[in-house]
């Protein structure tokens, strides 16, 4: 029976490759991760567009407002009536107020089912109104095709 | 006169990498689930204030508005538009018609900067020809590069009804 020696019980495997592989993968996730706090919820179907370029910057105090395909509004992560806006609006109207901002400053972001009812996108747009809000931003997904 | 360095240390000090890939596989688990695909989107920014919806604002107002008018048949469908009054066949068309009215002048000052565009619409619409109808009037993709045509875009006050 052959002796084994004193190297071959430790196999020594070059390490190097791996590491190296490894790291270039934990910096492709890095940077492909989105930090962007951007709201989106997978119940709205964003009408698709070619002019909705995304935009640069995050927009400045935002107001996420999300109308579903049947006509309820989703704020916060929440799935309230359309009826219940205003409250909620008010709360974030007095929250600003708070802060020494001015409701008219924030932009309302709506992101409308593109199945949703038209009506329903400006009866929301009429209530942010009546609180002292006027910016809104229309979303719409970037469509590439064409 | 050479001297022999003796050194009690072997060649290839073999450090245990074991550690440092489980912390590096775990960065790598990390982001690879908190990676989320989203879709690109963007914006349509709209400027209402309230009460200057109704009727057009005086301010810096000399051009009137362009009306466009969107019906919706009884199950949310696109069933007509008209510009002014005017019936258009598709939005191709009615993009042709504001280009004719605000003319190929871009800039501060040009027509298209000044001119408003007042959507009308039905109130059961669906909400994608809304967005359909403002991508036609405020831009076109030319070579990949947008076009930018009218910006000022608003809506008249929601109709009661159903």
């Amino acid at each position: 029976m052959p002796k084994r020696t004193a190297e071959a019980s430790t196999t020594d495997i070059d390490m190097t490759p791996m590491i190296d592989m490894t790291f270039q993968l934990i910096t492709f996730f890095m940077f492909v991760m989105n930090f962007s706090e951007a709201e989106q919820d997978d119940r709205i179907q964003l009408p698709m567009s070619q002019l909705a370029k995304p935009v640069d910057g995050p927009v400045e105090k935002p107001i996420t407002l999300q109308l579903a395909n049947n006509g309820s509004v989703i704020y916060a992560g929440e799935m309230i009536g359309l009826r219940d806006v205003g409250g909620y609006l008010e709360q974030e109207k007095s929250v600003m107020i708070d802060a020494g901002k001015e409701p008219a400053s924030a932009t309302v972001i709506v992101r409308a089912d593109g199945r949703a009812k038209t009506g329903e996108v400006q009866e929301i747009i009429k209530i942010c109104q009546e609180k002292g809000f006027e910016k809104f931003a229309l979303r719409a997904q970037y469509d590439e095709g064409r | 006169m050479a001297r022999r360095i003796e050194s009690s240390l072997p060649d290839k000090i073999s450090i245990d990498m074991t550690p440092m890939i489980d912390v590096v596989f775990q960065l790598i688990s990390f982001f690879m689930f908190s990676l989320k695909v989203v879709a690109p989107e963007g914006d349509f920014d709209i400027r209402m204030p309230l009460g200057k919806s109704a009727s057009a604002t005086v301010d810096d107002q000399q051009v009137p508005p362009i009306r466009v008018k969107l019906s919706a048949g009884p199950d949310g469908s696109l069933a007509g538009i008209a510009m002014n009054g005017n019936p258009v066949a598709d939005f191709n068309d009615l993009q042709k018609k504001v280009v004719s009215l605000v003319g190929k002048g871009r800039g501060p000052d040009s027509l298209a900067d000044k001119t408003e565009v007042e959507m009308d619409c039905d109130y059961g619409l669906k909400y994608a020809n809304v967005v359909r109808a403002i991508t036609a009037v405020s831009g076109t993709v030319q070579d990949g590069q947008i076009v930018e045509l009218i910006k000022k875009i608003k809506f008249t006050p929601p109709k009661a009804g159903k």
